[in-house]
């Protein structure tokens, strides 16, 4: 059974420690997680802003870098909502890669879903006596259906104290490169969503993508409160960690 | 309106000025959240609604499908009850007709109720420039025609105002000092429209649907001024786009169900009022005329294209707007037409023309969600993106970064040295680990927050090394997930073949 990692583009150039805590989790249930280099980034840049013959030959190289793979799990619901829901799309002349595509989506999981859903974990037997506020991620949760999975781990950490964001629902304002083409209306979506997440009095924020967590925690940083973002998987581990 | 509103400014210069109006933006934020949390409330209460919305869909997409032959049944309905109709290919033809009826009638006042159709072919203007009075009669729309401005929301209007802004421009009216108190304005209000009601000679409608098997307009409005505009005068003009419609009245209760609860929240307006023809004796009131002008203005172009056919099936609810964080941060006017929020940017390059709106979307989503007929809007905007780049709309800049992106992206060999330069080239830019600069492509970024630094070793550079210290003390795993996991991969080659 092999169960490969899809790091994204994201989290390995910038966020290694993400990819480090879902690999040391997923090993504390024998999971011995293979790294296929081929991998690079999902295209979604490139898709989303309209080229996708760009587009294309990234996702081609994540097609034939997960070909064997009979699990694949990614710390990112907007990574895997691209392949879940725009691959299809993106191949719909090409019968070879569509073929691909599809295989591809019915072995893929964000890290949540797949806790949930393939190791029928709901408890990891973390600890983490923290108040903390969840973000989701709007790819994640809209595209990709990710909508209870973050909910039900983190209300069976111990000592975990849940406070819910304010229209927790609403974008923060990343869009990828939204964030850098539009950049004062996207400020000003972030600025709106980290005024909601300091409204919790929160100390941690947690979320399923780097993407939106390194848009909130750089808003935080430049207005001089920096409470912790992490990611579900470092929370997790961490509350692992500390609790053996 | 100043020249950044006005349609030749760019969509980022009049998102800036928006930006930058706190008034508006609480306005907006305001009201937008009270539709959005009454539309949950009403469809929570409702029950079902994925199921309502499904219905509601695949109403539309049949009836877009089919719109050839719904049109000529609702045509043949309108006539066999009395009625003219009218075919407008644009909003040229549109303006011909509706003058031609008006000069016929000796008009010297027009009283309409709310369509937004007719902003799109301008009519009031016309009407001025003949010397007609036309008067709004939708509350919201009477408002901003005091103000001389075009509405900032498809359902309210006059969103972007508030009690003190409208009890200003009331009192100019009135000639003298009102209170910014709501009974007394909309009591100031419908005193105003009721003797325009009583001297003019043309009503004018939108449209909500036509009812095909019937040849029925339906009419939703809260303030009854609707009803009063089709009853009233002596000759009606109903201007319709050529998708609004649906088949039957069993159809009507579906879209009845979505439309109040999706726009504002309420199980149903205070008014639905379904017309059938101008008056016919024994009837006391009602028009003795009734022109419904269809009109195609750019519509029909989306007919057989299998990624914008589907904006046809659009019910002008207005939740997409309510839900857009984009729309709620720079209102309506940012949008530059008629329509604004998702459906408007979608609308507005196929109906009219733009190419910047499809980028002012971070594509989350919520307006799809939101939908009640489920049109796929955040796809459109990446389609939209698409044709931009098609037609070489793009800066030279960001198609040459997207063919390095397409390089980097394919070849991992070239992705690790790239990394490995960025590592070297961010070193003076680190302070505090993160990065502040705000020149270049780092100046959006940077300037509303800082950014992060590419890490010391990239996930794939330490796999090694941490794949080597999992597998050390690798946990047996399970029987029971061993077994779980491999009944999900049956189960996947079972639904695969």
């Amino acid at each position: 059974m092999k169960v490969s990692m899809f790091i994204t583009c994201l989290s390995d150039a910038f966020y290694p420690k993400v990819g480090e805590a879902m690999a040391r989790l997923l090993a504390k249930y024998g999971i011995k997680l293979e790294f296929p280099e081929l991998q690079v980034c999902c295209g979604q840049p490139a898709f989303n802003s309209g080229y996708w013959d760009a587009a294309r030959e990234g996702a081609k190289t994540i097609l034939q870098a997960f070909r064997d793979s009979d699990f694949v799990v990614a710390p990112s619901g907007s990574c895997i909502g691209m392949v879940h829901h725009h691959y299809p799309t993106l191949f719909q002349d090409d019968p070879k890669h569509l073929a691909m595509a599809r295989e591809l989506i019915a072995k893929s999981y964000e890290f949540s879903q797949f806790l949930i859903h393939v190791l029928g974990v709901t408890d990891v037997g973390a600890t983490f006596p923290h108040r903390v506020t969840y973000h989701p991620s709007c790819h994640g949760s809209r595209l990709l259906g990710v909508k209870d999975e973050p909910h039900m781990l983190l209300s069976h950490v111990r000592g975990l104290e849940f406070v819910p964001l304010p229209f927790a629902q609403d974008c923060c304002g990343f869009g990828g490169t939204f964030a850098v083409k539009v950049p004062d209306i996207s400020g000003a979506m972030v600025t709106e969503k980290a005024e909601h997440v300091l409204e919790t009095e929160a100390e941690v924020l947690v979320g399923l993508d780097m993407g939106c967590l390194t848009n909130i925690s750089g808003r935080l940083h430049a207005a001089g409160k920096p409470i912790r973002v992490m990611h579900l998987a470092e929370l997790l581990y961490e509350g692992v960690k500390g609790g053996r | 309106m100043n020249a950044t509103t006005s349609a030749t400014a760019t969509v980022n210069e009049r998102a800036q000025t928006a930006l930058n109006d706190n008034f508006l933006r609480n306005a907006v934020k305001f009201t937008t959240e009270k539709l959005r949390t009454g539309k949950l409330t009403a469809s929570e209460e409702l029950g079902n609604w994925e199921e309502w919305r499904e219905q509601g869909r695949q109403i539309r997409l049949h009836t877009i499908a089919h719109l050839d032959y719904y049109l000529a049944l609702f045509v043949q309905n309108v006539r066999r009850q009395g009625g003219h109709v009218h075919f407008a290919a644009d909003a040229k033809e549109a303006i011909a007709i509706t003058m031609n009826i008006a000069k016929e009638k000796q008009t010297r006042s027009v009283v309409k109720s709310k369509s937004m159709l007719s902003e799109e072919v301008h009519i009031n203007q016309v009407f001025a420039e003949h010397g007609i009075e036309v008067v709004e009669t939708d509350l919201g729309e009477y408002i901003i025609q005091l103000a001389g401005e075009t509405p900032s929301h498809i359902i309210i209007p006059a969103i972007h105002k508030n009690k003190a802004q409208v009890a200003e421009l009331f009192s100019e009216v009135a000639g003298e000092r009102l209170p910014a108190d709501t009974a007394v304005l909309a009591g100031f209000a419908r005193s105003k429209l009721r003797e325009k009601f009583l001297q003019a000679e043309i009503g004018m409608t939108g449209c909500n649907f036509a009812i095909a098997e019937t040849g029925s307009i339906a009419l939703f409005s809260n303030e009854g001024n609707a009803r009063m505009v089709s009853t009233v005068p002596k000759t009606q003009i109903t201007f319709m786009g050529m998708e609004r419609i649906i088949p039957s009245l069993e159809d009507l209760e579906v879209m009845a169900s979505l439309l109040p609860r999706s726009a504002t929240g309420q199980k149903l307006t205070v008014y639905m009022s379904l017309i059938n023809g101008p008056r016919r004796s024994p009837d006391s009131d009602g028009p003795e005329e009734l022109h419904v002008v269809i009109i195609d203005n750019g519509r029909s172009r989306q007919l057989g294209d299998p990624e914008f056919q589907e904006v046809l099936n659009c019910i002008r609810c207005g939740a997409c707007l309510n839900v857009c964080p984009v729309y709620r941060h720079i209102g309506g006017h940012a949008y530059g037409w008629v329509y604004s929020g998702p459906i408007g940017a979608v609308l507005t390059p196929l109906l009219h023309e733009d190419k910047e709106l499809a980028n002012a979307s971070s594509l989350c989503g919520a307006c799809y969600e939101a939908c009640p007929v489920k049109i796929p809007l955040h796809n459109m905007l990446v389609y939209q993106r698409r044709r931009n780049v098609e037609k070489a709309l793009t800066k030279k800049a960001e198609q040459l970064g997207m063919k390095a992106f397409q390089f980097i992206s394919s070849d991992h060999r070239l992705y690790r040295r790239i990394v490995k330069a960025g590592r070297l080239g961010q070193k003076p830019l680190v302070k505090g680990g993160v990065i502040k600069a705000k020149f270049g492509p780092l100046k959006g970024w940077n300037s509303y927050r800082h950014a992060p630094k590419l890490a010391e070793s990239t996930f794939r550079e330490t796999w090694k090394a941490l794949e080597h210290e999992l597998q050390q003390d690798l946990p047996k795993m399970s029987p029971e997930l061993q077994e779980r996991m491999s009944n999900i991969l049956k189960e996947r080659g079972r639904t695969d073949g």
